[in-house]
């Protein structure tokens, strides 16, 4: 195409700019929708607070703040200028312990999330797409996991496999993907009985290209909105697991410090201040996340606005 | 469909798979004999994940034991035998096992046995409570949507909803017991009986009342919170129902449109919901009655996971998914029962 | 003796996020007792939200004005207990019966039967099972139909139930809001006739909403045509589809063709553009834009309802007092 002062050049423009274009402009509405959510704004501003928090927490804490060997507190004391949050049973000052917990309780649930997503949403986009036997299979798995009840599976997988970092996100992934499976397999349903499936279909679309061009884009922001919902559910697992001490060996956690409190009797000592802190974080970001989920899912879908 | 919204994504849950099919014995028998298929996948699934065991087998079994040569060569042949063979003999019997919990020394239905009661009796309690309160709040809000009532509740219902159930009752017991804060000594700290007391007679029955107090509390306060959130997001759907407006235009008052039409329909999912959450309450009763040494199967768990315990813990996880498959037989027989059109 | 029903200057506004939507902008209409009266319009044109105004049964984030008086009586003056007393026994509404009108979970000779034991509780449910069979086989249902759930039955017999709902309290007037909109041509005809039959039989008043011109045609002594809100045309019966005057009400008759009428063999000509946006009226005669026959002044006058031949109103600058089209030069 030559450029002439009388023709107006024009460029062809690509499928895939196109695309791109599209897609930033409905993240930008979006995320205006977003905006007017005030219990999804704060519920965002709570989950920055708390992802910042555990990121810079090396920058301010130093380990020695977890080495027994260099407690200088009393034993389970009460708040006070020098110990802001008391102490546990080692004499250890708990505010550092809290913050650092955070590092743990959210990486486990990030991480166990993106396995259960990961697995929940090919699960799910398979068996509402293929047909027949493949599809029934996949179906009848999910609904068999669905029914086996998360705690005693868990503590199945982890007497089994062992405790480790790994084998902690691996075991909390690995129990959660049937919710989304099923939920991603309805939509997945609904969306290929949309006519633009069927004219894929008859242009020569295989079943990757359906399921990943046309089922996929459609099912995002069902499973975005599921995944943050997901996290906070992972996190309030790691919790239990954590408790019962099933959890990360060695590590802080908001769990472990709960089950620390509960271990050294806390509760006979009346020592609220090693009890209280880490739960309310726990709810704090539990409660975040469903606050931003709930938002999202207003803002995909309209109909939900007036609640 | 919504997702994020967690009671919302229970209730679609809860009505997924419902369809409609020829008469009501036609419906419980495909979901009964759907539920075999289950079970039979849990009893697999069970024999194979213990046999997945990393390490040495043996060792597993009898830590912590002394047990003689005799036995533990016996016990080495056992283990020995082909795969088939032992999954055979394991599902002959499952609860029995050849293999006894190797903390008590005793076959694990025996050790399991005892413990049923405390949880049923604390499950029992907790759920009706948890079922009729939080079915009761969310009516209230929903209907009310907007109200001073439903803004609190739903506050209050979404932060017990992020709450571990488990710190709950620690908290519970760090204000209600103890006198270690200003209030006084209330309950007892742990347990399910005072030491001594007779649970047969009228006495032991107000003793063991006593100790279900707390747990019982902090077990419906946690799940009351998901079967309020639920029941109100079920209710909004209704509200934008035409019958609705027939309703009204007959003339009946709001409190009979929302009595005799709106609860009734959006009660529905609800119900199943309570049915199919069994997952959900067992695991509330295991770290439940750990912080509070409630003597139930939850306890048992928990002692279990300490050694750990393989054949009580597998015939524990046994138990719990086989009550959770039976209930969730119930949920969707007293679906067809409530639904009409799912079963005509 | 008072209208059975009359709506003076009824205004009715909707509160959404957006702002203030305007459903109707001053309608008046009266309908005596035994008579039919038909209210045509696109969706949209807010005849639906009229009819909700009858019972007070419009949406709660609808604000009213104006009058709407049930045998003499302002409905919105009425104590709620004298409202819910009025509900079903003197008036009651024939909803479209989509399979969401009826409650889904209840036998539908329940349903029948609230209302009668809710105005006369003295029934027993014997009497009220026996005065359900006779309204069901009034509208041509055996009476064992009492037992059936809503989703049993096809689109055709539960507009029938919903038909015999409305008559269980032995009402005087019938609102029947699209009653035959989502059913087939056959069965749409079927219902209809019914409907009129009783109305005639029964001596009832009916106020039936429709966008159907054609259908009102034949079945209401006086037929309304609505535009945003208002109310553009008002005829006798066969004239407000034979004959209508409105150029809004000529492109709503074209639109349904009657089988057989050698009038409709023309090809039906269709309206160009949308119904406006109630938040955003176009100026001057609200339908201007898609008018075929707008001048200049259409565009900065709001025609009234005014005088266009014996007992007819239209609201439109070229129509004259006598009913003839004006030409562009004689227009006011």
């Amino acid at each position: 195409m030559s450029a002439d002062a009388s023709t107006p050049s024009r460029q062809p423009i690509s499928g895939k700019a196109l695309a791109r274009a599209r897609m930033r402009a409905s993240l930008a509405r979006n995320w205006r929708e977003f905006r007017t959510q005030r219990d999804g704004m704060l519920g965002l501003i709570v989950l920055i607070f708390f992802v910042l928090l555990a990121l810079t927490a090396p920058l301010y804490i130093h380990p020695d703040a977890f080495d027994v060997a260099q407690a200088t507190g009393p034993s389970m004391a009460p708040p006070s200028l020098e110990f802001p949050l008391g102490t546990d049973e080692n004499g250890l000052s708990l505010l550092p312990q809290v913050i650092w917990g955070s590092r743990t309780s959210l990486l486990v649930g990030f991480a166990a999330t993106v396995i259960s997503m990961l697995i929940g949403a090919s699960v799910g986009i398979a068996s509402g797409h293929f047909r027949g036997w493949g599809g029934a299979t996949l179906e009848r798995l999910t609904d068999w996991f669905l029914v086996i009840p998360f705690l005693p599976l868990v503590i199945v997988l982890a007497t089994v496999l062992g405790r480790s970092l790994i084998n902690v996100i691996i075991v909390i992934g690995i129990t959660s993907w049937p919710g989304t499976a099923r939920l991603v397999r309805a939509q997945t349903l609904t969306a290929e009985t949309r006519p633009y499936v069927d004219r894929a279909k008859a242009l020569g679309g295989g079943d990757w290209h359906v399921m990943s061009r046309h089922v996929l884009p459609n099912v995002m922001p069902l499973v975005m909105a599921n995944t943050v919902l997901t996290v906070a559910i992972a996190i309030l697992s790691e919790t239990t697991l954590s408790f019962l001490g099933l959890g990360v060996p060695f590590a802080i956690s908001w769990g472990s410090l709960i089950e620390g409190a509960f271990a050294h009797g806390a509760i006979s000592a009346g020592a609220w201040w090693y009890l209280l802190p880490p739960g309310i974080c726990v709810i704090l970001v539990v409660l975040a996340f469903t606050l931003v989920g709930r938002a999202l899912e207003t803002v995909m879908n309209p109909r939900l606005r007036e609640r | 469909m919504t997702v994020a919204d967690p009671a919302a994504a229970a209730l679609a849950e809860a009505t997924q798979g419902r369809r409609p099919s020829g008469g009501m014995l036609r419906y419980t028998v495909r979901r009964v004999l759907t539920a075999l298929g289950t079970v039979v996948f849990v009893i697999v699934v069970n024999f194979v994940l213990f046999r997945l065991l990393p390490g040495d087998p043996i060792g597993l079994y009898t830590r912590g034991r002394n047990v003689s040569a005799q036995q533990l060569v016996k016990l080495r042949e056992q283990l020995n035998r082909p795969f088939l063979e032992q999954f055979l003999t394991y599902i002959r019997n499952p609860f029995s096992s050849t293999l006894s919990s190797t903390k008590y020394n005793q076959p694990v239905w025996d050790v399991i046995y005892p413990h049923i009661w405390p949880t049923v009796l604390l499950l029992g309690v907790s759920t009706i409570l948890s079922t009729v309160i939080g079915i009761w709040l969310g009516i209230r809000s929903g209907w009310g949507r907007g109200t001073r009532f439903d803004q609190v509740t739903t506050g209050w219902t979404l932060i017990l909803y992020a709450m571990p159930e488990f710190w709950l009752g620690m908290l519970l017991l760090l204000v209600f017991t103890g006198g270690t804060l200003a209030i006084p000594d209330l309950f007892p700290v742990n347990g399910m009986v005072t030491p001594g007391v007779d649970t047969s007679t009228p006495a032991g029955w107000l003793d063991v009342a006593w100790h279900l107090v707390l747990p019982a509390t902090t077990l419906t306060l946690a799940y009351l919170a998901e079967y309020s959130l639920v029941m109100r997001s079920s209710l909004l759907d209704e509200l934008g129902e035409d019958y609705l407006v027939t309703a009204r235009a007959k003339g009946l008052r709001d409190a009979q449109v929302r009595r005799r039409h709106a609860v009734p329909n959006a009660l529905l999912p609800t119900v199943t919901l309570i049915f199919l959450n069994i997952g959900f309450i067992v695991s509330g009763a295991i770290t439940v009655e750990t912080v509070y040494s409630w003597p139930g199967l939850g306890l048992l768990s928990y002692d279990a996971l300490r050694g750990p315990d393989v054949p009580l813990l597998q015939a524990l996880f046994l138990l719990f998914s086989l009550s959770v498959v039976l209930f969730n037989v119930i949920a969707d027989v007293l679906y067809a029962v409530l639904d009409p059109r799912v079963r005509t | 003796m008072a209208e059975l029903l009359e709506i003076r200057d009824l205004h009715v506004t909707y509160r959404t996020r957006e702002g203030d939507v305007p459903a109707v902008r001053g309608v008046d209409l009266s309908l005596p007792a035994g008579r039919a009266l038909g209210i045509a319009g696109e969706s949209g044109c807010g005849k639906s939200t009229l009819a909700s105004t009858v019972l007070r049964l419009q949406p709660p984030t609808a604000r009213v004005s104006g009058q709407v008086l049930l045998q003499g009586t302002d409905v919105f003056e009425m104590r709620w207990g004298e409202l819910r007393a009025a509900r079903w026994a003197k008036a009651s509404v024939v909803f479209q019966g989509a399979l969401h009108s009826l409650n889904p979970v209840q036998r539908i000779g329940h349903q029948i039967a609230e209302p009668i034991r809710l105005h006369q509780p003295s029934t027993s449910s014997a009497e009220a099972g026996r005065r359900t069979g006779e309204l069901l086989e009034r509208v041509g249902l055996p009476a064992r139909r009492a037992q059936s759930y809503p989703h049993q039955l096809s689109g055709g017999q539960r507009q029938r139930v919903m038909i015999a709902m409305a008559l269980a309290c032995s009402p005087q007037l019938l609102v029947a809001d699209e009653p035959t909109t989502a059913l087939d041509v056959m069965v749409q005809a079927q219902v209809l006739e019914l409907l009129v039959g009783l109305v005639r039989d029964l001596d009832l008043g009916l106020l039936l909403i429709s966008h159907d011109l054609s259908v009102l045609g034949t079945t209401c002594d006086e037929v309304a045509v609505m535009y945003a809100g208002r109310v553009v045309e008002r005829a006798p019966q066969r004239d407000a589809f034979a004959n209508p005057q409105h150029p809004y009400a000529a492109a709503l008759a074209a639109a349904f063709p009657t089988v057989g009428d050698p009038h409709s063999r023309r090809a039906p000509t269709g309206l160009t553009g949308d119904p406006p946006d109630p938040t955003e009226l176009p100026p001057g005669c609200t339908f201007h834009p898609r008018c075929p026959i707008a001048v200049e002044a259409c565009t900065t006058l709001d025609p009234p309802l005014r005088p266009a031949g014996p007992g007819r109103v239209a609201a439109c600058l070229r129509v004259g007092v006598d009913g003839r089209r004006l030409e562009p030069e004689e227009v006011a």
